[in-house]
């Protein structure tokens, strides 16, 4: 199960649209060892995809070293106010998210 | 591109399975690109830069990390690139020391600003890099940033 | 892990300056953790579970198949906004003085039908990567409400005023094993223990700037913490009693605290190391 991610969509001056998106994740890397000494498996978002319309304004690939519940910043032109802005993801177990924010 | 073509070929298993996924429209049809591997498990910077498909990084000026000189806590390491470099492509965060360098990479199609920022995980302080691929070459940035409690402490 | 922690920082203190740093590179170093921490103010995890929150808030739960939306958190039926700022206070209904924590609870036990006893018996998340607790959701979406809100906490009513009483006594009580009291550490001007200031609670932007960002997202657990919880480890850390979830003891500091930090802004929930 996964939680909602935060989509922050904003247009800013000179027509650029700031997205600030906050995923829930453990973000595990895989070399963390657990009480009993265990070794707990990675586990962790490996790809993100944002569109605007049925245009990719970002893909992204994370490793583990990202940290715990992700913060990703990134900003794009042609954004207008009240447009969708969508983000997927996929972790390394196959899980997936997908939420969406409107351009304020 | 090539590069990412590539990859996929490589990992035959996995492609069938996005395509899989795809058609049953699970995925939007832009589709994840194939996750690195290679570049991921690579140990340092020029092993990365091979791996992602170029020769070496130039060292550039053009490129600016924002990060603090001292963070408190490892875990949770703000990084954010810009790059004034033309036609940039793609930009990637690395950290020297962690086991694998490669944190995060980020394709940057045409109307995307050359301006992404995301948090990392640093077990020790350590130099942090910025790759940018601009019109078809590897261009580098260094910072160092020092930890007072590594990734994993309490 | 735990004991090592603990015996590290009783060892930082007894030393008093942790660091062989000279004054001007401790300075240099403390505008650049500021420089780190306003970097990460941006982007607090703890919004996801300010939503999670939200929806548990307004879902229809419990025995009584009903929301939290009519709750009355001190200021009225159904308003939450500024409620973390003037809280704790006096509620009539069960004429005593209660911390938001508190209230939240005595809401779903009301309002929903849950017990008291299965509401309390796991507030906390306390393993690496758990789930957050249904009750750390609740408590960020309500204080989440309340940022910019002017801390104003009560003491019009005889017993605000004794559970003050209660809490100062409380926070100069030495005990345990160091004969530390909470004024041992948080009674001192300049004091650290590793890179953290400890707020010294006769001042008021200190006592203003700690009680205004709990609860906190700690990055060091990757879960957000609520004010019950930060005094319950601070128990932990002086070695005392374990301190009960939404016991007299834990509102009573509570109460201290929040007037001694009179007309600081709330802020919360923060981000902190
Ligand atoms: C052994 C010293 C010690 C004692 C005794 C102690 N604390 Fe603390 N307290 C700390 C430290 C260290 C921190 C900062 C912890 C951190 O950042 O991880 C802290 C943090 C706090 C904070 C949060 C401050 C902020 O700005 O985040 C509050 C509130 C607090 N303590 C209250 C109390 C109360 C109430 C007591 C008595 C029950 C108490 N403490 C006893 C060491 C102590």
């Amino acid at each position: 199960m996964s939680d909602p991610m935060r989509i922050r969509a904003q247009l800013k001056d000179g027509g650029v649209t700031e997205v600030r998106v906050l995923m829930a994740h453990i973000m595990e890397t895989g070399l963390r060892k657990d009480a009993s000494g265990a070794t707990v498996p990675a586990h962790f978002i490996q790809s993100i995809t944002a569109t605007h319309g049925s245009k990719t304004v970002l893909n992204a690939q994370f490793g583990p070293a990202v940290s715990q519940n992700p913060v990703m910043n990134f900003s794009f032109k042609g954004g207008a106010k009240g447009d969708k802005v969508t983000v997927s993801w996929t972790d390394n177990k196959g899980a997936k998210r997908s939420d969406e924010a409107t351009i304020a | 591109m090539n590069l990412q073509r590539r990859t996929t070929l490589k990992t035959g298993g996995s492609l069938a399975l996005i395509a899989a996924a795809v058609s049953a429209g699970v995925l939007p049809t832009s589709a994840f690109a194939q996750w690195n591997k290679n570049a991921f498990d690579a140990k340092n910077l020029n092993d990365v830069v091979k791996a992602m498909g170029g020769a070496t990084a130039e060292k550039s000026n053009d490129i600016a990390i924002t990060a603090p000189d001292i963070a408190e806590n490892g875990a949770v390491v703000p990084i954010a690139v810009a790059s004034k470099l033309a036609n940039v492509e793609s930009i990637a965060i690395l950290v020297e020391k962690n086991p694998n360098s490669l944190a995060a990479t980020f394709d940057i199609p045409a109307g995307t600003e050359p301006n992404v920022g995301t948090r990392v995980k640093m077990g020790q302080s350590s130099n942090v890099h910025a790759v940018v691929k601009a019109g078809g070459k590897y261009y580098v940035a260094t910072k160092e940033v020092k930890v007072t409690l590594g990734g994993c402490g309490g | 892990m735990k004991q090592r922690r603990w015996i590290s920082t009783v060892t930082a203190l007894s030393v008093s300056i942790p660091f062989a740093l000279s004054v001007s590179a401790q300075q240099d170093t403390q505008k650049e953790i500021e420089r780190y921490r306003q970097l990460l103010a941006d982007g607090n995890p703890a919004e996801l579970l300010e939503m999670r929150g939200e929806e548990l808030w307004k879902q229809k739960r419990g025995p009584k198949n009903a929301t939290l939306e009519a709750c009355d958190l001190g200021l009225g039926a159904g308003k939450i906004g500024g409620v973390n700022a003037v809280l704790p206070r006096y509620f009539a209904d069960v004429d005593r003085v209660m911390d938001l924590e508190s209230r939240i609870v005595h809401c779903q036990v009301t309002l929903q039908g849950f017990t008291q006893a299965e509401l309390t018996k796991r507030p906390y998340s306390l393993t690496v990567g758990e789930r957050q607790t249904d009750h750390e959701a609740l408590t960020a979406y309500v204080v989440g409400q309340s940022r910019g809100a002017a801390v104003n906490v009560p003491q019009a009513h005889a017993k605000e005023r004794e559970s003050f009483a209660r809490g100062e006594k409380m926070f100069y009580y030495k005990g345990g094993p160091y004969d530390f009291a909470c004024a041992t550490c948080h009674s001192v001007d300049g004091q650290r223990i590793r890179l953290q200031d400890l707020p010294n609670f006769q001042k008021a932007d200190n006592a203003q700037r700690a009680f205004t960002t709990w609860p906190a997202y700690r990055v060091s657990q990757g879960a957000m913490r609520t004010m019950q919880w930060r005094l319950y480890d601070c128990f932990r850390q002086q070695r005392f009693p374990e301190l009960a979830f939404l016991s007299q003891a834990s509102i009573d500091l509570i109460t201290y605290m929040g007037v001694k930090a009179k007309d600081g802004k709330m802020d919360s929930p923060a981000i902190k190391r």
